[in-house]
């Protein structure tokens, strides 16, 4: 491939890294300033692990945080399922009754307003309490329920786009070869198609981890999630244990977000080597 | 539902189908129905603080009373037109930041070395990954009258006093155009990577200056991953709430912003619905667009 | 060319009434809405045979394979393989195998494991998988990749590797899409007499599918050749090269000149065809089932026409023209001569002498050929 850059391009490139990095950045430096006015560097008593020390036993934080890495396991797992199967009918059954409608509905909470969302559902929640008696009140379900629902469809489009260029002569062979079609999909298919159900699964786990708005509204008394805590704290001004919640979250991202990566280059060169 | 699940065959396929559809179609439809709904009652001191739409006595036929109050209310009341009109301009102003800052990345990332590639791509999604609200809590500290850019500016001498940006409307736009981004390159980029650079290299043996083979050959080409960065950047924009909550000021007027503050501040749950459908109204025709340019990528790339 | 030596097994069953069909495909059709892919085909083949299906691409030949595997439900019709009916039996219950075009190997196994795959499924004991799956490897000259990934190996190895996966089972019947097809053309030609020795070793009757008419010549026992869904014309490669039964198979295995003309002459023994197109007469040296004064084309390959400068004495299956052009390949050259009447002759001549005197662009020659050589057909 031809590899001209004109100096235009690189002058963008650098300067949208630049724009993308230097927030992380500054969040990552000062969550070792000893000041508490965040910004100001305190050289004199600076780096420091006081605030670190300080997120340690914030038991707010520490509470919030274990909610949320229980709703984003549950959520995680469940959007996969029901993910893939969405995933798997949108790439593989050409014509069913309602495809248009399954379509549509993967990928419009894509793109859905949150506010929308989280407001429906919890107006769903209430009617349903109204009239069945379930769910009795909100909480840790209702939330996974709604977490499951938006990000599912980040799910299905991964799934459906991974099976999009899936060899079917593997399944077949597989049949030839006098495997039943269940235990081709276990065998053949699953593990094939397992990287992008990976992400998927990271992505959900990510995307209720990260959930604001429509926790607030599907969350009940007693199940605030580590976003929310984090709202109401950013709301009355900054905080130096935000940045050091900040920077252990983007060290832990990038140290999967890496790894996998990196594990996904090698079993992609091996999926897609010309046969 | 049962008319619906009907029409299924059961059996292994069936079953495929009939699970996300029934949940969707449980947690995803069925619940824009009942804002709908609500948003034609009256607001009641009750739990829930609305009042049933149709009320029957046994006897006679229910009575069906369909409150249009709410949405007369959204109209007369100057608050919420000026909201709306607001969140569609800044909707559109950041997509086409979003655009003229993205574009030229996911043009370079495409055209670079693939080893180089997928670090730079790696580089876009990894924020992406990290959460949103701790990013734009990262502008605050940047933004604000003694955070880092004015005491960089101060230092320099460029500037003698702090400058105003955090709560302002810049300080709203740099947080949107900065959330969104990557939403703006990633399709742009997945579509310039299928691009055949042939295409370029032969409108050059024709003539063609390096700048008009851009214009006449690879933005044509790469249209369909401008519209889909647009509508992604565009769509939940307009209903965006944590960036003109933490960075906007109390006079960042969002639709997302008012929608929030009737439902968890004046608890007007029908007057949020209402709000809400007129919301969701505007912004379905742009997601069937985006929908039909999403299946003209896939149709174009089998 | 190697032929079957096994002699148990005739030489050309299908010329004996007696011989049982190993396969039997009867009044087969396959709709896909209004498009009829394959069209009311009816088809033996026998044990030990390389059948092979040729024909372009759109022909319906491998929507015929995959029926006789089981991929794709037949609209009509049924399919007998050893006796038994398979119409409605799904591929993991067929005593058959395929290889498919794209080698469809597992990714994520093993040449080892992709091999066994086959085995496991019908629950052989562990010891039986090892020691067949070491003789089919070794069988395919792949001992020593066992443990290697299929994006680890050359294109001819996992061409190997699918064929030794498809073989292990000893199927009854192998089916073959396109084996060879992504190979390149020295290891293709190589290969082919590898398919056809491993064949004759293992006794596996092959159903092939190919485009490449050369493949087919080399390959097959006997060839059928598709047309919109049909079986058009099914025999020896022989049959079929000097026989052809219609323009059509005429035209599309190697390359032909053909001349309409109308039957002047209809004896037992010859015919005669008055062709405005060569600007003369057509001398053939048998009889052929066609009335008097119908429309009928003779067909004469270019390796049997004569070219001279000299004019022939004969009066019939002559004509004079013009050299338009030269192609020269080699071991043999093409010559397109031009005719009076505007026909392009198509005529090869092989080089056998290096500094033959050279018939040369725009010079006039004679064209003659053989009463034997035209084949007549009436469509």
């Amino acid at each position: 491939m031809n590899q001209r850059r004109s100096l235009f391009v690189i002058t963008c490139i650098v300067f949208g890294y630049a724009f993308l990095y230097i927030p992380i950045f500054s969040m990552v430096v000062f969550s070792f300033n000893a000041s508490k006015l965040v910004t100001v560097w305190d050289s004199a008593n600076s780096p420091t692990l006081k605030w670190y020390h300080a997120l340690l036993h914030n038991n707010e934080i520490l509470d919030a945080a274990w909610i949320s890495v229980k709703v984003a396991l549950i959520n995680a797992c469940g959007a996969v399922i029901l993910g893939t199967l969405a995933g798997f009918a949108l790439a593989r059954f050409a014509r069913f009754r309602g495809r248009f409608v399954l379509s549509a509905m993967t990928t419009a909470p894509l793109v859905m307003p949150e506010v929308i969302t989280g407001l429906s559902l919890l107006l769903l929640f209430v009617a349903l309490e109204q009239a069945v008696g379930w769910p009795a009140g909100r909480g840790i379900t209702t939330m996974t329920i709604a977490h499951m629902t938006f990000s599912m469809a980040y799910v299905t489009v991964v799934v459906q786009s991974r099976l999009a260029t899936f060899d079917m002569s593997l399944e077949e062979a597989a049949m030839d070869l006098g495997a039943r079609p269940l235990k081709v999909f276990f065998v053949i298919t699953l593990p094939i198609v397992f990287p992008a159900v990976l992400s998927g699964w990271l992505l959900a786990f990510t995307l209720s981890w990260d959930d604001l708005v429509i926790s607030s509204f599907t969350s009940g008394p007693g199940s605030s999630t580590l976003p929310m805590v984090v709202f109401s704290k950013v709301r009355l001004g900054v905080s130096p244990e935000i940045n050091v919640l900040a920077t252990i979250t983007i060290s832990v991202v990038t140290i999967i977000i890496v790894g996998v990566s990196l594990w996904m280059a090698r079993s992609k060169r091996i999926a897609t080597s010309p046969a | 539902m049962r008319a619906v699940l009907g029409r299924f065959k059961f059996g292994g396929r069936g079953l495929v189908v009939v699970l996300p559809y029934v949940w969707l179609m449980l947690f995803f439809v069925v619940p824009f129905l009942i804002v709908l709904k609500i948003s034609f009652s009256d607001i009641d001191l009750a739990i829930p603080p609305y009042k049933p739409l149709w009320i029957w006595d046994g006897e006679h036929a229910p009575a069906i009373t369909l409150n249009f109050n709410n949405y007369t209310f959204l109209f007369t009341d100057k608050l919420y037109v000026k909201a709306l009109l607001n969140s569609l301009k800044v909707a559109f102003v950041s997509s086409m930041l979003c655009l003229l800052i993205g574009y030229p990345m996911a043009y370079g990332i495409a055209r670079s070395r693939p080893a180089v590639r997928s670090v730079l791509l790696m580089l876009i999604v990894l924020p992406f990954w990290t959460s949103l609200l701790l990013r734009v809590y990262a502008w605050i500290g940047l933004l604000k009258a003694n955070g880092v850019i004015n005491n960089v500016l101060l230092h320099l001498g460029l500037i003698h006093e702090p400058l105003t940006m955090l709560y302002t409307p810049f300080a709203m736009y740099v947080g949107i155009v900065y959330s969104y981004l990557p939403f703006m390159i990633l399709p742009l980029y997945a579509n310039l990577e299928k691009m055949d650079w042939q295409l370029i290299e032969a409108a050059e043996d024709l003539g063609c200056r390096p700048w008009r083979a851009f214009l006449s050959i690879t933005l044509p080409l790469s249209r369909n991953g401008v519209l889909a960065g647009s509508m992604l950047v565009f769509i939940p924009a307009v209903g965006e709430f944590v960036i003109p909550a933490l960075l906007g000021g109390p006079n960042a007027l969002m639709i997302g912003r008012i929608l929030w503050d009737e439902f968890f501040s004046n608890r007007d749950w029908p007057v949020a619905s209402a709000v809400a459908i007129l919301m969701l109204l505007l912004l379905v025709p742009f997601m069937m667009w985006y929908q039909s340019i999403q299946a003209r990528e896939a149709a174009a790339s089998e | 060319m190697p032929k079957p030596t096994d002699p148990a097994l005739k030489a050309s069953p299908w010329t004996d009434s007696d011989a049982k069909p190993y396969v039997r495909v009867e009044k087969l059709t396959k709709s896909f809405g209004e498009f009829k892919a394959v069209d009311d085909v009816s088809l033996n083949i026998y044990q030990g045979e390389i059948f092979c299906l040729l024909g372009a691409s759109g022909c319906g030949k491998t929507t015929l394979l995959r029926m006789l595997g089981g991929f794709e439900k037949p609209s009509s019709g049924r399919i007998f393989i050893d006796g038994e009916d398979m119409t409605g039996v799904p591929p993991y219950e067929r005593p058959v195998n395929m290889m498919f075009q794209s080698y469809a190997l597992f990714p994520h196994m093993t040449v080892e494991q992709n091999v066994a795959f086959g085995l496991k499924q019908d629950r052989v004991a562990k010891a039986e998988i090892r020691e067949r799956v070491a003789t089919m490897l070794e069988l395919v000259k792949l001992g020593g990749f066992a443990q290697r990934k299929p994006h680890q190996l050359s294109g001819g190895q996992k061409q190997r590797v699918a064929l030794a996966r498809s073989l292990v089972k000893r199927p009854k019947l192998l089916l073959l899409d396109e084996p060879l097809g992504a190979l390149d053309k020295k290891l293709r030609e190589h290969t082919q007499f590898e398919l056809i020795g491993l064949q004759h070793r293992l006794g596996v009757t092959f159903v092939v599918v190919t485009h490449d008419q050369e493949e087919a010549m080399t390959l097959a026992s006997r060839i059928g050749v598709m047309d919109h869904g049909e079986i058009v014309q099914s025999g020896t490669p022989s049959e079929i090269y000097e026989f052809p039964s219609s323009k059509f198979v005429a035209d599309f295995i190697g390359s032909v000149n053909i001349f309409e003309g109308r039957l002047i002459e209809d004896e037992p023994a010859y015919v005669r065809i008055a062709s405005p197109e060569l600007g003369g007469i057509i001398h053939v040296g048998h009889g052929i089932s066609a009335a008097s004064d119908t429309v009928v084309w003779a067909a004469v390959r270019p390796e049997k026409i004569n070219m001279s400068t000299e004019a022939p004495t004969a009066t019939d299956n002559v004509a004079r023209g013009a050299v338009q052009d030269i192609a020269y390949l080699g071991d043999l050259s093409i010559y397109l001569v031009k005719l009076p009447t505007g026909k392009v002759v198509r005529v090869t001549q092989p080089n056998t002498s290096r500094h033959a005197e050279a018939i040369t662009w725009d010079q006039q020659v004679y064209l003659s050929w053989d009463d034997s050589s035209p084949v007549v057909v009436t469509r």
